[in-house]
Order: C-alpha cells, then structure tokens, then sequence
C-alpha cells in the first residue's frame, strides 16, 4: 500500500504543468504504482478565497475512490470554520493551510486559532514549506518559505494539534524535531518528497536519528515528478517494514493519534 | 548502459569529513541505478583552500590529480574532466593537455568567468584540437550575480557555442536550478549544445519541454548532487521515449560526443 500525502489538481498559476487533470493524476499513480493519493485544489491556494476551490475537489474525489481530499481552510476568513466543518463531515484526512501564500503571519493568532481548532476536530492540519526551489521561482511569486520557528510555535500551542509537513529538507526536519519536546515531535510527520537520498545521504540519516515513524510518502505531484519519491525509497537500505510505515504505516497511527 | 555526464567525488582536502563515505555512497547508488560510468570533475578543493568556483591554479591541480586517482582506482567505472580556471590562462591550457595525456575525456568549466568573454575562446581552441567536449556550470536564467560564482546562463553559453561550433557543449544540470525555460528558449538553433539532465529540479513538465526543445538526441543523462532525482528522470523518461530514444539520452549521445574510446565497447 502506497499514499501519497502531497497530491495536487488543478492548473499551477506560474507555469505551465502538464497532468494536473483527475484522470492524468490517476494514470501517473498507476505508473508509479501510488494507491491513494491526498489532493489539494491547486489554483485556488491562490485565490483571494482559497475555500472556493474545496466543492470541486469534494465532488472529483467523490467520483474517484483513490483521491482523498485535503481541502484549504484560510483562517483569516470570516468563514473558515464552515470550511473547517466540512472537512469533517466530508471525511478530509487532514486540512490544509499555507498562511504564506494568503499573507498570514505562519504562527499568528489566525494559524493559532486554527491550529487549536484542528487540534479539537481531530483532524491533522497539512502545510507546505515550499512548492518550488526558490531559484527558479516565477518573479512575482514572492510568498516566503514556511520558516521552521513557525512549525515549532504552532505545535507548542496546542497539544492536540497534529502536523503534517511536506517538501521540507533535512535541516528543517532536524531543526523543528530537536528543538522540540519528544511529545510534541510526536505530533509532527514529515513528507520525504524534498529530503535527498544518496550520496548526500540526509533520508538515511534522518531515519536514523528522527525515526521511520515520523515520515510519510509524498511527492507534490505533478509539479514535481512522482518517480522520485519512489526512487529515493529504491535507493534506501532499509528494512521492508520501516518502508511500509513510510509508505502507509504512519498514517495509521496519525488518524488514530 | 548509463553513462552518468555529470559526476563529483570529493577529495580530502575538500571541507567534508565524510568525504569516504560519500564518494563510496555515490558508488553504491551508482551500481543500484545501474550507471556504468560516472565522468566526473573536481573543482578543487571545493572551497577548502580556494573558492569552489574560483578555484587557484593550486587547487586546480590538486582537483584533476585526485580525478585522475579515480580513473586509476576505479578504471571501468569512472572517467574524468579536466577543470580548469580560465582566469589563468596559461595554466588552464596546459592543465588541459596534460590531463587529456593522462586519459581525461573532456573539459569542465564551472563559474570562474563568464561564458561570453574572450578569456573563454583560447580554451575552447584547446577543447577542439584535442577533441573534448565541455561541460559548462550553467544558471538557468540568471537574474543578477550570486555571490561566490561568475554564473552564466543558457543564452550566455549559447554565445559561446555560436563561436565554437566545431566544440560540443553539455549545459550543465538543466534541474539544477533557476528557470530552466529561460535556457530552453535559446537552445533550439545550437546543434552544439546539449542538455545534461542532472540536478536535484524534478518539475512535472521539464522534461517533456526539453524534448520538445532539443529531441532526444541533443539530451544526456546526469545526476550531479543529487542521484534519486537523476534516477527519477531517467524512469520518467522511460514512460516517455522509445528505447532507441532512451538509449540516445541514456549513453548514446555521450558515446557520440566524448572523444573515441572513452567508454568500454566503444
């Protein structure tokens, strides 16, 4: 079994990204052999009201059983505990929010309010570090990159919150694991899609002094390829059952958290 | 066979302690990918004792001595490029003639000046009487300068190229960074230059732009820094191309233009 956690849909506004249709995502998670995929509605991470993108993403997933929702909640709306509860009542894996991209302070009172909120539902809140390198970024797209400080102060404020993390590298991972309590790093899992394998070796490492517990399988398809997730995990020596846990294993023990 | 174009091993006098395990990490992924021969330069001491980019005369030697111990240690697995530092320009052409004596297969220039300027001209001349390709470190659209490199860009290479054209240029590490569209708006008419794959970039879409850009026999596969992502673009590109395609990006196209019998079967 294997979920991809870091899945998108939908047109990226800064370039142009073939794939982004329900069924080419599908046929991609076939080549790579991906059984589920958790998607976001991309374009509209965007949009003024990036809530607006959910009802289509809810309605695709709906018409396709391997296609899990992840939809946005913008804690700076008025409304976003409407978007918060419809997550719930549509069985959304985990929430997203990317306070950069909406111009939100990535640990203030908006994303600890939500944080504590999605603490309360019992539903992971997922954010990005980045969506692309920042040295080929499109010139207008200045949103910054998620900081670790930001990780650190949103799980500390608030003990049921449960993190997922994706496209973060290895310093970040460190930085916001030992520079948390054990409890709280508990709460925290980490997609592998920006982590690099051999000969730098940092997926290796990271397995070995954070754990194959805290990651997940991630991609950030199809703005990146999925091979490569899959590539790194062919490239590791690791035992067949610590690549299950990372592969789907994990995630188990995040929805039963 | 998989001919990896673009390769580094780090020597001891480089700023990593974990020089060994790393050289022998890119040997073990190499074997489980299935590379057969990984071209390497080293640019040299990779900022130990001079910049990585600007790297004196000293250190030149220092890098291409340790290369060519590779060839020696490892002679079917690794070839070599000799780096040199335009700046000095005596010396780089020297250092040329002798590491292609020594079995060096083709020339790297990494940012110690940028592509369009003359002090460029006497090496590539060197390249083309010893018939060696150079791989050029490229910034894919390079909006100013970045400390610690005189970076040039697609279209500043493609300047070169246009000078030399009895010399073939490997444009180093299209997924290495910047907007690599910028390099593929300018490459099309230089038959001269060639795309190398490498670099950790793995966007949705690139290498279907550079086929369309540059077709498959202008592409060479490479991992540079990262080898999951080179890996990730060469299965891609198997879902891709034909195998007679994938075989011109695989080893092909490097066969074609590294000097005769650089590689085993040549």
């Amino acid at each position: 079994m294997r979920i991809d956690v870091n899945a998108f849909l939908g047109a990226y506004p800064w370039s142009r990204v073939p794939g982004t249709a329900p069924a080419s995502l599908l046929a991609a998670m076939d080549r790579v052999e991906i059984d589920v995929a958790w998607v976001t509605h991309l374009p509209g991470l965007f949009w003024r009201d990036p809530v607006e993108g959910n009802a289509w993403l809810y309605e695709t997933c709906r018409a396709h059983a391997r296609l899990r929702p992840v939809p946005v909640v913008h804690p700076g709306l008025s409304h976003w505990q409407d978007a918060l509860n419809e997550a719930v009542a549509q069985g959304a894996p985990a929430l997203r929010c990317d306070p950069l991209c909406f111009g939100l302070h990535p640990s203030g009172p908006e994303l600890r309010i939500l944080a504590a909120a999605s603490g309360a539902a019992r539903v992971p809140l997922l954010m990005a570090v980045r969506l692309e390198d920042a040295r080929q970024r499109h010139p207008n797209d200045v949103a910054g990159e998620l900081p670790a400080a930001a990780v650190r102060a949103l799980i500390r404020s608030d003990a049921d919150l449960r993190l997922v993390v994706t496209h973060a590298d290895r310093a970040f991972v460190e930085e916001v694991h030992f520079g948390s309590t054990p409890d709280e790093a508990r709460r925290i899992w980490w997609d592998i899609s920006w982590i690099w394998g051999p000969p730098e070796e940092h997926l290796a490492a990271l397995l070995a002094t954070v754990g194959p517990e805290r990651f997940v399988f991630g991609t950030g398809q199809p703005l990146r390829l999925p091979e490569n997730t899959v590539a790194k995990l062919d490239l590791l020596d690791v035992p067949a059952e610590a690549r299950a846990r990372i592969e789907s294993g994990n995630l188990r023990d995040l929805a039963a958290d | 066979m998989l001919i990896d174009v673009h390769a580094h091993f780090f020597p001891e006098q480089s700023l990593r302690a974990d020089w060994r395990d790393y050289n022998a990490s890119r040997l073990r992924a190499g074997e489980r990918i299935g590379i057969g021969i990984h071209v390497t330069s080293t640019l040299g001491t990779f900022g130990r004792r001079s910049p990585t980019y600007f790297p004196s005369p000293a250190d030149v030697v220092y890098g291409n001595d340790f290369s060519l111990a590779l060839m020696r240690e490892h002679p079917g697995r690794i070839r070599g490029y000799a780096c040199v530092n335009p700046n000095y320009t005596d010396h780089a052409l020297a250092e040329i003639t002798r590491c292609r004596s020594a079995g060096m297969i083709g020339v790297k220039l990494a940012a110690s000046r940028r592509a369009t300027d003359p002090l460029l001209d006497p090496i590539c001349q060197r390249a083309r009487e010893l018939g060696l390709p150079i791989l050029h470190h490229i910034w894919q659209s390079r909006r100013r300068d970045w400390p610690g490199q005189e970076a040039s860009d697609g279209a500043e290479l493609c300047q070169l190229a246009k000078r030399h054209q009895e010399v073939n240029f490997i444009l180093a590490h299209i997924g290495g960074g910047g907007d690599w569209r910028h390099t593929l708006a300018v490459v099309r008419p230089h038959r001269n230059v060639y795309l190398d794959l490498s670099g950790s970039g793995v966007d949705g879409g690139m290498l279907e732009a550079c086929l369309s850009v540059a077709g498959a026999d202008r592409l060479v596969w490479g991992s540079d820094i990262t080898m999951e992502t080179g890996w990730a673009k060469l299965r891609h590109l198997e879902h891709l191309l034909p195998s007679a395609d994938l075989d011109l990006v695989a080893w092909k196209n490097a066969a074609h233009i590294f000097p005769p019998d650089s590689f085993p079967g040549d």
